[in-house]
Parts: C-alpha cells; sequence; structure tokens
C-alpha cells in the first residue's frame, strides 16, 4: 500500500536539506549569543538575516529545535514579518509607502511613476543585484505623506526626481 | 432555565471551566448558572441558546478571530465577542438584536465573497459549519463583486497566483487551501489537542493561509502525526477525509472502543449503511477525552482488507495446503483432534492462549473452555510476555494487580517519571495529554537507554534524561530511593499511616547500603551519579508526581523487582491515592488489563483469585456444574518446553501471533511444529498459522459487541457496527468448539457472559450492559461499596491493608555483552504501526514505517563501516536476521534499539530465552548483539520465507 508521495519523500522531514557544516556553526553561534535571553526568537531571526541576507529555510528547523519550538512555528513568525527575506535583497533597498495616509496624496501614481523609472516592480532586484524595490504598509511618516525609504534613510514628501536620484545615486 | 434535554454531542463553543464559585446570568432573558470562568458563549449553549460561531469550538481554548459571536451586554460598550467574554454576575446579555444581526450578515458576507459556492457538489455538504452559519444569520446575498481571490483557478483566463492545489499528501486526509476559511481551528487543534505544533498560519492580513510546516512542506513531510485532530475541528470541507470524499456523508453512529492500544480510547463510528465512513473520537470518552492517534482515527480499513480469511479452512499436517470447509466440519475436526490428543496424552496435553485483542467476554470464555472443557488449567495469555510483572509487583504492593489512577489524573500532576514508555508513539493519546500538562508547567523525568519523543516536546518545561543500559533499572531506581532516604526527603506521616513503618525502616537500612549509592550505581547503569540525585529530588520535592511505566519495565529479568522498586518510590513520597499521583502502567494493547481480570492466568480464575483458594473453585464449580483442577496449569514458555519434549499436543490460540511476538523464534517454531492439534482464530493468515491444523476465522472489533477493559481498569463498551464478515463474532465461535466437546453452553448474547462474569467475580459484581450503556464506562472495582466504580484506587489505605516496601536487590540480568556480543538490543514500537503489524501492516500506515529498521549510533556505525540504510546482520546467541541500519544520536554508544512490526526482519529470532524471574516475563528490552554489514537476508529469514509461502496454499474450493 505504499503511496507514490512516499516514494520520492520520506515523511516527516523537511523537504529542504536542513543546514549543516560551516553554516550550522555560524547559525549555532548566534543562537548561542542569545541563550538566556527572553523571547529570543526575533532577535535570533535579525541576526540570521543579517549574516544571510535572508532567513534560509534550512536553519528554521534548527532554530525552532533549540527554542523548543516547532519548525511551523518558526516559519509562521518568520512569514508574519515581510522584512524577513525568503531571497537576498540587493545592494540597497529603496521602500515605498503605499498605506491610505500616503494614497490620499498621490502615493499610488507616485509608485507607478518610479517603477517605470527604475525599471523594477515590486519585490524585484535589478539584474547587477544594485538595488529592490519594495512596498511598506506605513512607515510612520503620515505627516509628511507620501514617504519612501532609502535603506536606512527615510524620505518625506517624497518626489519621483528625488527618489530617483537617491535610488540612482546608490552604487 | 430551559426544559428540555440538551444533546450531549452539542458543541459548547468553549471548553468548561472548574470553578467552584457559580455566577448567574440571564441570555436573552433566561438565567442561567454556570461555573466563574465560563464564557458567554457556553453560558448561552447551556441556557439552550445558540450563538453563531465559526471560529470557537469547545475542544479548543476561545480565540476570538470570526466575529461572527458577536453579542450585546447591557452596561458594556460595542459588541463584545462572546467567545472571549467571561461570565459576570448578574450580566444581561442579548444574542439576537438588529445590530449583532447586520454585524453577523456583514462578517458572513465577507467570509463568503472568499469562497467558492459549490455547496452541492461539496465533500462537506449536509456538515458544513460555514454553510450553517450562513443559513443561522440570514445571508441572502453577496454584495462583493468577484475580484481578487483564493478559491478560483483561473480568474478572466489567467492562472490566480493566489490559487494553491491541494495537499493530497496524507494517505487518509485532503487539505484544499481554496475552501479555508482561515479560522485557525486546526492549527489551534495540532497545538493544544495533539501538542505536535505541525501547523502554522503563513504569512498575515490577506496573504494568511494555513502552513504544514515550512514554505516547501506538504502534510507527509511536516511534523504532522495523522492524528485528525485538524480534520476533525473544520468547520468547512478544507481538510475532510479521503473516505468521506469517497462515500459521502455518514447516516448514523455506533459508539464503541478502539481496538489498539491500552489507552481504549472512545469512538463513534460514523456508519452508512454497513461501511465505515468516519471514526471520529468521542468527545465524552473518559479516556481519551475526544482525541485520537492516527491508529484508531484512520487504520481501521484491515478490517475489509481483502487478506482477511472469511471461511474456516483444515489440513491434516501444517505441510499440507489448507482446505476450505463448512464451520461444522471444522470445528468438529478440531474437537476430535483436541480429545484424541487428551486420551492418548493426557488430560493436561492440551490448552489455551486467550487474546488480549478480544473482548472480556471472549477471553472469559476462552479460559473457561480450558478449565471448565478441557479441565485444566493450561490457559495463559500475552500479558505473560508483557506486563504480567506489573500484576505481581502491584498486586505484592498494593493489593491490586492494575494501575491506580485514571487518565485524567495527568491533569493535576506537578512531575511525571516516565520509566521504559514511550508515550507519544505507544499510547499517544496519553502521550497528547502529558504533553499538554508539560506546557503548563509539570517537570519531566525520563528514565529509558532511548532519547524519547516525549524529551523533544514543544514548548515543555524542565526535564531530566537518564539515559540508563538496558537492564539497569532496578539498580537506577533503588539509588533513586537511596538520595530520597539519606536526605530524608520520605514522607514520614504518609508512611507511618499507610504503610508498617518498622518494614520502611529495614526498607531504609537496606537503601542506606553504600552499594546503592549513586556513585555506585553510574559504574552499573552508565547515568551520571548526579543526574540520579537529581532525578530523586525532583521526584521527591513535587507536590503531586506521578509515574507512568511501559514494557521497558516489565520485559526484563528483573521486571517484577523493578514494578516493586517503584511502588517502593511512590510510597515513600506519599504519592498514591490523591489526583496527580499514582503509578499507572501503560498497557500495551487494548484488553491486556481485561484478559488478565478474566482469569487468563494458569494460576488465578477470574479477579485474580488462586486456583488452590477451595471457595473460589467451589464457586466455580457450582456455576459452571463441573469439577475444577485445583493445580495451577502451564504458562506459554511452559507450553513451548512441554510441546518441544512431546509432553504437550494440543493448542487453541485466538487473536495472537505468539510466532512473532514470543522471544526466541526458533525455539517457539519447533514447539509449535511438534504439536497435534493447532488451531488459530484469527483475522489474518499470521505467522502463527503457519504450523496450524484448523484456521477459524475471526471477526474484527467493528463486527461484535463486548467490552474492553483499558490501563486504567475502565471497561469501555464495544458495539457492533456490522455484521461479522467471517459469519460469526468470536464468542459464538467458542462456544462452537466448546458445544462440539459437550460443554452445553447457551449464550444468546455478550451480555449475558457479562453477567455471568458480574456474579462469580466481587470486583465486577456491579458491571451489567445496563450499566455501561447508562454510564457509557466504568472502572473496576465496581460492586455495592462503588457502584459506579473506583476512578482513583487506594485513596484511604491500600487494598491489601498496608502498602509493603520489599528491598529491591539488583541482580544483573545473565544477558551480558562480551566479545562475540558487544553491543545491548532493545525493542519498542512506532506511532504508526502496533505490535506484530497484522492490522496497520494492511492500512495505508505503511506510508510512515515500511519496515523495522536498526538504530545504531554513529560512533559503533563508524566503527563496523556501516552507513544510514545499509543492510546490517543483527546476531546473538539465540539467532541472527537482517535489516536496514539508520544512524542517530537517539541511542547511546553500544546501544541498539529495533521495532518488530514485520515479519519480514522477525527482530524476535534474535531476543534470547531469558525471562523474569517471578512472572517468566520474557527479557525482550535487553539482548547482547552483534552487528555487522551484510548483503541479504540471514539463512533463517530464506528458510522461513519458503516454508511461510507453502504453508499459506489455500486449495480452490470443491465443486
Amino acid at each position: 500500500m505504499q503511496s507514490p508521495a512516499n516514494a520520492s519523500h520520506p515523511p516527516n522531514t523537511p523537504k529542504v536539506a536542513v543546514l549543516d557544516g560551516e553554516g550550522l556553526e555560524r547559525l549555532h553561534a548566534i543562537i548561542a549569543r542569545h541563550a538566556g535571553s527572553e523571547g529570543p526568537l526575533l532577535p535570533i531571526l535579525h541576526d540570521v538575516q543579517a549574516e544571510w541576507g535572508m532567513i534560509p529555510e534550512a536553519a528554521q528547523p534548527i532554530i525552532g529545535s533549540a527554542l523548543g519550538m516547532s519548525r511551523a512555528e518558526v516559519y509562521g513568525v518568520v512569514s508574519f514579518y515581510h522584512d524577513f527575506r525568503e531571497a537576498p535583497a540587493g545592494r540597497h533597498v529603496l521602500r515605498l509607502c503605499r498605506a491610505e495616509a500616503c494614497q490620499s496624496v498621490g502615493a499610488d501614481a507616485l509608485a507607478e511613476q518610479v517603477r517605470g523609472a527604475l525599471g523594477l516592480d515590486w519585490h524585484e532586484t535589478s539584474a547587477d543585484g544594485r538595488l529592490t524595490l519594495e512596498p511598506v504598509f506605513c512607515l510612520g511618516l503620515c505627516a509628511c505623506a507620501p514617504a519612501a525609504q532609502m535603506n536606512d534613510r527615510l524620505v518625506g514628501r517624497a518626489t519621483v526626481q528625488r527618489v530617483v536620484a537617491l535610488a540612482e545615486g546608490a552604487r | 432555565m430551559k426544559d428540555f434535554i440538551i444533546p450531549d454531542d452539542r458543541d459548547f463553543g468553549t471548553p468548561a471551566s472548574h470553578s467552584d464559585i457559580a455566577v448567574t446570568l440571564t441570555v436573552d432573558g433566561i438565567p442561567v448558572s454556570v461555573p466563574a470562568g465560563t464564557s458567554v458563549m457556553r453560558a448561552a449553549a447551556i441556557a439552550g441558546i445558540t450563538v453563531p460561531k465559526l471560529c470557537a469550538t469547545d475542544h479548543l481554548t476561545a480565540f476570538g478571530s470570526c466575529r461572527l459571536c458577536v453579542v450585546q451586554i447591557d452596561g458594556m460598550r460595542g459588541t463584545p465577542a462572546s467567545c472571549t467574554t467571561p461570565v459576570a454576575e448578574g450580566m444581561v446579555v442579548r444574542t439576537q438584536t438588529d445590530e449583532v444581526a447586520r454585524i453577523r450578515r456583514g462578517v458572513m458576507e465577507l467570509y463568503i465573497s472568499d469562497h467558492p459556492l459549490d455547496c452541492l457538489t461539496c465533500a462537506a455538504n449536509g456538515d458544513c459549519e460555514l454553510q450553517d452559519m450562513a443559513g443561522a444569520v440570514g445571508l441572502r446575498e453577496v454584495r462583493y463583486e468577484p475580484g481578487k481571490n483564493h478559491f478560483q483557478r483561473r480568474e478572466n483566463d489567467e492562472p490566480n497566483p493566489e490559487w494553491r492545489a491541494k495537499d493530497h499528501s496524507n494517505p487518509y486526509f485532503t487539505f484544499d487551501p481554496a475552501k479555508c476559511i482561515v479560522c485557525s481551528r486546526c492549527v489551534r487543534a495540532c497545538e493544544e489537542v495533539q501538542g505536535t505544533f505541525a501547523l502554522t498560519i503563513d504569512g498575515r492580513g490577506f496573504d494568511s493561509r494555513v502552513s504544514a510546516g515550512m514554505a516547501s512542506d506538504s502534510f507527509l513531510s511536516s511534523d504532522c502525526v495523522s492524528c485528525g485532530a485538524c480534520v476533525q475541528v473544520c468547520p468547512t470541507a478544507t481538510l475532510i477525509e479521503n473516505k468521506v470524499i469517497e462515500v459521502g456523508t455518514p447516516e448514523r453512529i455506533v459508539k464503541t472502543t478502539c481496538a489498539y492500544c491500552g489507552v481504549g480510547c472512545s469512538f463513534d463510528a460514523h456508519m452508512r449503511g454497513e461501511t465505515v465512513v468516519k471514526m471520529v473520537p468521542s468527545k465524552d470518552g473518559k479516556a481519551n477525552r475526544g482525541h485520537s492517534c492516527v491508529k484508531g482515527r484512520f487504520a481501521w480499513g484491515y478490517a475489509t482488507h481483502a487478506e482477511r480469511i472469511l471461511n474456516p479452512m483444515i489440513r491434516e499436517h501444517y505441510t499440507d495446503p489448507w482446505r476450505v470447509v463448512s464451520w461444522e466440519e471444522a470445528i468438529r475436526f478440531a474437537a476430535d483432534r483436541l480429545r484424541a490428543a487428551q486420551e492418548r496424552h493426557g488430560r493436561d496435553s492440551v490448552g489455551v492462549i486467550t487474546s488480549s485483542r478480544c473482548t472480556n467476554e471472549e477471553t472469559y470464555l476462552v479460559q473457561k473452555l480450558a478449565r471448565a472443557v478441557f479441565g485444566n488449567n493450561n490457559t495463559d495469555t500475552c500479558a505473560r510476555v508483557c506486563h504480567s510483572p506489573t500484576g505481581y509487583g502491584l498486586k505484592t504492593a498494593f493489593g491490586t494487580s492494575a494501575g491506580t489512577h485514571d487518565f485524567d489524573s495527568v491533569e493535576h500532576t506537578d512531575l511525571a517519571l516516565v520509566i521504559g514508555a514511550n508515550p507519544t508513539e505507544g499510547h499517544p493519546v496519553f502521550g497528547s495529554r502529558l504533553r499538554r500538562r508539560l506546557r503548563e508547567g509539570a517537570g519531566l523525568i525520563v528514565i529509558d537507554p532511548r532519547h524519547i519523543d516525549l524529551l523533544d516536546s514543544v514548548h515543555r518545561n524542565d526535564a531530566i534524561h537518564l539515559p540508563l543500559l538496558p537492564g539497569t533499572n532496578v539498580a537506577v531506581l533503588t539509588a533513586m530511593a537511596h538520595v530520597i532516604a539519606a536526605e530524608g526527603l520520605y514522607d514520614e506521616a504518609y508512611i507511618r499511616e499507610r504503610c508498617d513503618w518498622d518494614e520502611f525502616l529495614e526498607y531504609r537500612d537496606f537503601l542506606l547500603d553504600p552499594r546503592h549509592s549513586p556513585e555506585e550505581v553510574e559504574r552499573q547503569s552508565h547515568v551520571p551519579a548526579d543526574l540520579i540525585r537529581q532525578a530523586a529530588r525532583a521526584y521527591a520535592k513535587a507536590p503531586r508526581a506521578s509515574i507512568y511505566y511501559g514494557l521497558g519495565v516489565t520485559e526484563h529479568s528483573q521486571g517484577s523487582t523493578t514494578v516493586m522498586a517503584i511502588a517502593n518510590l511512590a510510597m515513600m513520597t506519599g504519592n498514591i491515592g490523591k489526583p496527580g499521583t499514582g503509578v499507572n502502567p501503560l498497557r500495551g494493547q487494548n484488553n491486556v488489563q481485561g484478559s488478565c481480570d478474566m482469569g487468563s492466568f494458569p494460576h488465578e480464575f477470574p479477579g485474580y483469585r488462586h486456583v488452590t483458594d477451595i471457595e473460589t473453585r467451589k464457586l466455580y464449580e457450582q456455576a459452571w456444574g463441573v469439577p475444577l483442577s485445583d493445580e495451577p496449569g502451564l504458562r506459554i514458555p511452559n507450553m513451548f518446553d512441554a510441546a518441544t519434549q512431546g509432553r504437550f499436543k494440543g493448542l487453541y490460540c485466538q487473536g495472537e501471533d505468539v510466532l512473532q511476538s514470543d522471544p526466541d523464534t526458533s525455539h517457539v517454531q519447533s514447539a509449535l511444529a511438534n504439536l497435534d492439534i493447532l488451531i488459530v482464530h484469527d483475522l489474518f493468515l499470521n505467522e502463527t498459522s503457519n504450523y496450524a491444523h484448523v484456521f477459524l476465522p475471526g471477526s474484527s472489533f467493528l463486527e461484535k459487541d463486548g467490552t474492553f477493559t483499558n490501563a486504567e481498569r475502565r471497561i469501555n463498551m464495544v458495539r457492533r457496527a456490522m455484521t461479522p464478515l467471517n459469519g460469526h463474532a468470536d464468542w459464538e465461535i467458542t462456544v462452537m468448539l466448546a458445544n462440539a466437546l459437550g460443554a452445553g453452553w447457551d449464550y444468546g448474547h455478550p451480555s449475558e457472559i457479562m453477567d455471568e462474569i458480574a456474579l462469580t467475580t466481587p470486583s465486577f459484581s456491579g458491571v451489567s450492559y445496563a450499566l455501561l450503556d447508562r454510564e457509557q464506562s466504568v472502572q473496576w472495582p465496581c460492586n455495592e461499596k462503588a457502584p459506579l466504580g473506583t476512578p482513583v484506587m487506594h485513596i484511604d489505605g491500600f487494598v491489601r491493608g498496608k502498602g509493603k516496601f520489599i528491598n529491591t536487590e539488583y541482580v544483573p540480568s545473565e544477558e551480558r555483552t562480551g566479545g562475540r556480543f558487544p553491543l545491548l538490543l532493545t525493542t519498542g514500537r512506532t506511532l504508526t504501526q502496533y505490535n506484530v503489524g497484522a492490522q496497520t501492516r494492511r492500512t495505508d500506515n505503511t506510508v510512515w514505517h515500511p519496515e523495522d529498521v536498526l538504530e545504531i549510533h554513529p560512533h559503533d556505525a563508524e566503527q563496523r563501516g556501516i552507513r544510514e540504510g545499509d543492510y546490517v546482520r543483527v546476531a546473538s546467541r539465540a539467532g541472527d536476521t537482517t535489516i536496514r541500519a539508520k544512524i542517530t544520536e537517539r541511542v547511546a554508544p553500544g546501544v541498539v534499539y529495533t521495532t518488530f512490526h514485520h515479519p519480514t526482519t522477525q527482530a524476535n529470532v534474535v531476543t534470547t530465552d531469558n525471562s523474569d524471574w517471578a512472572t517468566n516475563c520474557p527479557e525482550f528490552k535487553v539482548t547482547a548483539v552483534q552487528v555487522s554489514p551484510s548483503n541479504g537476508p540471514s539463512e533463517w529469514q530464506e528458510q522461513y520465507r519458503s516454508h511461510s509461502e507453502l504453508s499459506r496454499r489455500i486449495l480452490p474450493a470443491a465443486e
């Protein structure tokens, strides 16, 4: 009664190969840094993202078992936060706010123009790996809408010219 | 209160509160009193008012996400969710107002806007809460235009990026994300009820979806153990049994009891005609409280498996092909041969083996057959090879041969000491209940050679693992008692009241001998002395500590001593007689407790009364109208020895595969081959039947009435859901055989057999089918003193009077490792297979466990040049077999581990005939072996396979 599903993959085993070797050592070092601290999952995930530029699926079961959590729980947290990435971003990240306050002062049109000027769609990274464009829902800059963010720098009353100049100036 | 009877299968929306304080409120003008902490939703349900709901169910704590259950409460602002709002004194709740009606319709409209409207062809049609709620709130139109959604495969001729395909990876149920309303019931059931945490919500907002495991996982590759809790709580067709998809909605429910492990879960068999559509755990089941595992929930397809034998068969010699005959001919053939054996070799040359899988009534009849019809006491049961030391040890210490507490007791425990048991695999529903308590903060001590799954429980509290060398249980437990005695952690008041203080002082002197110190024992057991100390202190200091143990305790040459050491620990710390404490054996099979209770043993009548007891014998001589023997009969191993010597010639073996399940297979083989008449009464041609002369086809638990007694002494009803495919229930077959031998039995129904049991057995005197129908189940003793049974025993004192301390000297097993056999083999179970696998191997459970493997530590594997998945030869002093290797750190260096579910590997070929000093329970758990690379099956395996093929031939029916 062997089901075909079983022929290809053993049950109760992640489909991605779990992290090993040098990568595993780096991950254990990160986990060890947060040992004993309260609510260590988010700080660990931030450090993992800093190390890999993303949260590798292969790391999630290991983080889970270190914290007494299941890998599904870790994945639930990772997928909840848009800033935890499935693949590394480009060297620079441009975020455009798409929330209600910004929309009310023309954020949709701004976004349309910026996408056109940069030749990038949402979540897309330029071919040279230089720039990634991301939507964001509220930067907390509603008073200065429309808002944008270039890497760590916030931009209020954003215009196409200003945003494109910042994006193209970043090497 | 409204004046009507509330059907008990209603969903009250949120779990019951156990507060003693009563709170009175009115709901829609109806006054109702409920315990403090009850939700408004549940209070309304108790008052007979149904508040619409989607995310709430009384299986799970309230979540408050669907917003359908909003109500208005006088003096409170807005419209609070009734599921998350607790009741307050004098509260005035209105569940039906224009405002809440408008809100509910708006909420439903949003739900339906992202749900397919294919109700007529949907598998949940007629059993869909979303459908019911749409009706309840009066939804008549959906104003939203079709737009972005999760359910349309294609939109405007483009593939819909939000649509996901069905997940068919699990063999028993299907996950269809298109129908999901993201109520999170499944995720919460996996966490709260099952404790696996295999599911999560992926993403957020509109992107939220239920996900098994991580992004790339399917249900099968995730941690999912297929317990079915998520399917049970799903309000739509998102998670639904494949059998429901195939058959349709059931039309009637038969309440019955699972026939797998000793937890004894209550189930509702949902039937359509004579077809089982689904088995759903009963919410009112007192052992399982609405939960199940993959075996009981899904693995019942063996009952209608094509390999099931439905007609009786006979043959002259076991090498002949089988001949299909009528029941009359088979029974006559069996009876004649039994009588012939007795005439030629004496009255004591025949015997029976009762089954721990059959009902109490059937077991009672089989032992009665031996005693009243054969005229000897040659009756034994497979409990011999699993829990006989429990019976002996606990009877000696406390006065009863059974666990002391009910499973509910685990909800009150502060620390669980688990010894030689693997609850999450062997007793999964109890495992889930224990894990829930561990998440609530209870401590855990595991004494086991292997790193069991319980230690990996998600969100558990502190745990201590004592990874001892197999065979050193007594030494480690005595060392724990040594620490408790030396540090004065024992409960003097309890001991003085309940036990004999002077006897304890003697025991204390015995304990304080330096040979029992943790340092000394570390040398024997390889458990660091410090860990033994920590464990002893934790156990002694916990306000309510409980002990749960399994076959890792009993199946040793010191099994009985270990049970006594466990009893000593519990008594000296006062951990018997109140909820949350106790000594609880986890019974292997559904009716091990019952088969022991029913007098399956060669030295005991039903109710554990010795055959030499004149009063009891008189009672049965009167009831049965025949003289009875006062000579204890043969135990299973003695039967085999006597058969090998030619003194034992006939055996009636009901529902047990001794060849596969008993130790030292070659010895069993030669014993069976020596019999004149071997009658096998089973569902399938099993390994034992390879040597049989008569095969009587058995009936499954779905096809008969009766009772099973679980590990907590609970007598549960088994009810016939369909007609026996083989034509007769098992008890009827035993009656036919007995009557062919001139017994003249005239039972018309199993209830009459139970009446006879009640009449002759004091601890069952109050039991009747009428009582069981009314109470659903009772725990023995059930008599004048306890008319509704006894959930917790020894409350005010031990049954035997004073609890007895017995010195537990550690006598090492004769089975030692040495140059030729340097590793210790120990055996166990997996979740998805059961015992010899006769049932589970004939279901899709093989997806999870297609073959037995040998777990070996990386160090031992490397030394031998063994790689993952290699075939290896496992050899002991008794025999050898080959099996695939699995390299894991779950076992310590020097220890290897396997399961015995598959006959092709036959782990018991290597186990030896060492056994418990008191009860002959075989030492399955310790065998010295050598493991070496191999390139194919052993010679024994080849020979056995060819014999097996030969002996299973069935002649075509005569024209």
